[in-house]
């Protein structure tokens, strides 16, 4: 069987950042494997500016940003195989993928887990109606717009506020759609307030917060939405039913990290980011695995993928050279109060030299609160936020010298 | 004149009440810290946007390409700006930061290529 020191599944922001930095730290035998005919991802059709400024110090487009990346991947030689899709994964660290040259199989000595994220399907949402042509998840819509010149439909109604579905809202109209809503089922969007300002606003299309799609009317092809107020808990009010015509639904109702393969793996999950638990050299449960970008939690920005990536990278180098020790000497790092999860989740008290980048989100919006830090229940140090919400991941870093005491706990907590 | 904006500088997104006459602003309520009082400014007096979009390409090894105005560009232009490029199809090769349509709609910016395509 083929051997490699390091495998890198997905080629997307998160594969590229962790194969360049891995090759930089002195794994020479390695491979990405992205099934798509091209690196770059999702930031391929994100055509969209507002990439890079953490990163680059510019704004970038979403090709603009993964051109830099695949450039470097280029000058180091980094080998890549496309149109390759990972089958499976044991927890052996054998990886079976298909290609135009059938089946093949890889064992690895180590491997980095950087596969994105997916879109909530219609089927996750409970939406009643028949399975007419016109809906689409807003991702699926950009592409077909972006990439294929398509413009799947003229009248459209969009559920869910997030990002893409507010790109979307001004993309469609600027090549001649009419977008006659956007409904939220939350009381606050969790888009970007710049993506409400400039791809709704802009354009004057209304944002409906509380309002669900109740029925999708049509039967071969979409013919209207009924969009109806919703109370406290989320369901429909009775009466408050409004119809618009439309031929295209699109829907933009949150991402979930793509963890089939680390299911097969056995991979620890966690069920609040449905991603991996991670330690803080981004190692799995399985020794060797590693894990970064969205597969690992849904970030906002790419900027932090990359980042993230690169750590991912560098310890799977670490570990791939020998100089990752096994270790059992963990502290768990724990969310406390409003803070919803913490990414890592435990921190390796024996080998780890480095400061620890800590990331997380809120699960409600906090006004003038802060982030503080609880080493053996002792404050250690309060980082004031004049807002939190769960739409913005927060990031913390925890001086290794705080943990010099080898604490057995250590909470974040969000007030 | 007053008008209602929001902020977009942070996640804040206050509520900025703008006070304008004959187009320029004269006072700003609302905002909780001097990067709110500069965004009305500059929203109010010169509104301006980067404008993304992409083209179709003939013998490209990408059916569209995508691209953007190399700077902001005055929103009142935007509507004029896509219907020029309704009718604008792209030779391949197309190298990143090439220059597809120069000084697009009299804004003094060129739009650019943010993706290469190689000619097959």
């Amino acid at each position: 069987m083929e051997h490699k020191q390091l495998l890198i599944i997905g080629g997307g922001p998160a594969g590229l950042a962790a194969a360049i930095e891995a090759k930089k730290n002195g794994v020479d035998d390695l491979l990405i494997l992205e099934r798509d005919a091209c690196l770059g991802g999702i930031l391929n059709q994100c055509i969209h500016n507002g990439f890079g400024l953490h990163t680059f110090h510019e704004e970038l487009t979403g090709p603009e940003y993964a051109k830099r990346y695949i450039d470097q991947v280029n000058e180091h030689s980094i080998p890549y195989r496309l149109n390759t899709m990972v089958l499976s994964i044991d927890d052996q660290k054998n990886v079976r993928f298909i290609s135009e040259q059938g089946i093949e199989v890889i064992q690895a000595q180590a491997i980095i887990l950087a596969m994105g994220c997916r879109e909530r399907p219609r089927g996750a949402l409970n939406i009643p109606g028949f399975r007419g042509a016109g809906i689409y998840s807003a991702g699926t819509a950009q592409k077909l717009v972006n990439l294929d010149g398509f413009l799947p439909g003229k009248d459209v109604v969009i559920l869910g506020s997030g990002d893409i579905g507010l790109i979307m809202a001004r993309r469609m109209t600027l090549e001649g759609a009419k977008v006659h809503a956007v409904a939220e089922i939350m009381p606050y969007s969790s888009g970007l307030k710049r993506n409400i300002v400039q791809c709704l606003e802009d354009y004057h299309i209304p944002l409906f917060l509380e309002h669900t799609i109740v029925k999708i009317l049509g039967k071969d092809r979409v013919e209207g939405v009924v969009l109806a107020k919703v109370d406290q808990d989320r369901k429909p009010i009775l009466g408050t039913e409004k119809e618009y015509a439309c031929d295209t639904i699109l829907f933009s109702c949150g991402l979930i990290p793509e963890n089939e393969l680390s299911a097969q793996a056995k991979l620890e999950m966690d069920p609040i980011t449905k991603g991996a638990i991670v330690s803080d050299s981004l190692q799995t449960s399985v020794d060797g695995i590693f894990a970064c970008g969205n597969v690992l939690h849904v970030h906002d920005l790419v900027d932090f993928v990359s980042q993230e990536a690169s750590l991912a990278g560098k310890k799977a180098a670490e570990y791939v050279l020998g100089d990752l020790k096994k270790s059992q000497d963990f502290v768990s790092i724990e969310p406390k109060g409003k803070t919803r999860y913490v990414i890592p989740s435990k921190i390796d008290l024996k080998n780890g030299k480095e400061d620890v980048v800590v990331r997380f989100r809120v699960g409600s919006v906090i006004q003038d609160g802060a982030i503080q830090v609880y080493i053996d229940g002792k404050k250690i140090v309060r980082f004031p936020r004049r807002i939190m919400a769960p739409g913005e991941m927060e990031t913390i870093t925890l001086k290794r010298e705080w943990l010099s005491s080898n604490p057995s706990s250590i909470w974040i907590e969000s007030e | 004149m007053f008008k209602q904006l929001t902020c977009i500088n942070c996640p804040l997104g206050c509520s900025l009440e703008v006070l304008i006459e004959q187009g320029k602003v004269c006072s700003v309520k609302g905002n909780t810290c001097p990067r709110g009082k500069a965004y009305a400014y500059s929203e109010i007096e010169h509104p301006a946007r980067i404008v993304t979009t992409s083209l179709p390409v003939v013998d490209g090894d990408w059916r569209m390409v995508s691209c953007k105005t190399k700077a902001p560009i005055p929103k009142e232009k935007i509507g004029e700006i896509m219907e020029l490029l309704q009718d604008v199809i792209v030779q391949a090769p197309i190298q990143i930061g090439e220059i597809l349509v120069e000084n697009i709609a009299n804004t003094n910016v060129d739009l650019v290529a943010t993706r290469e395509v190689h000619k097959i």
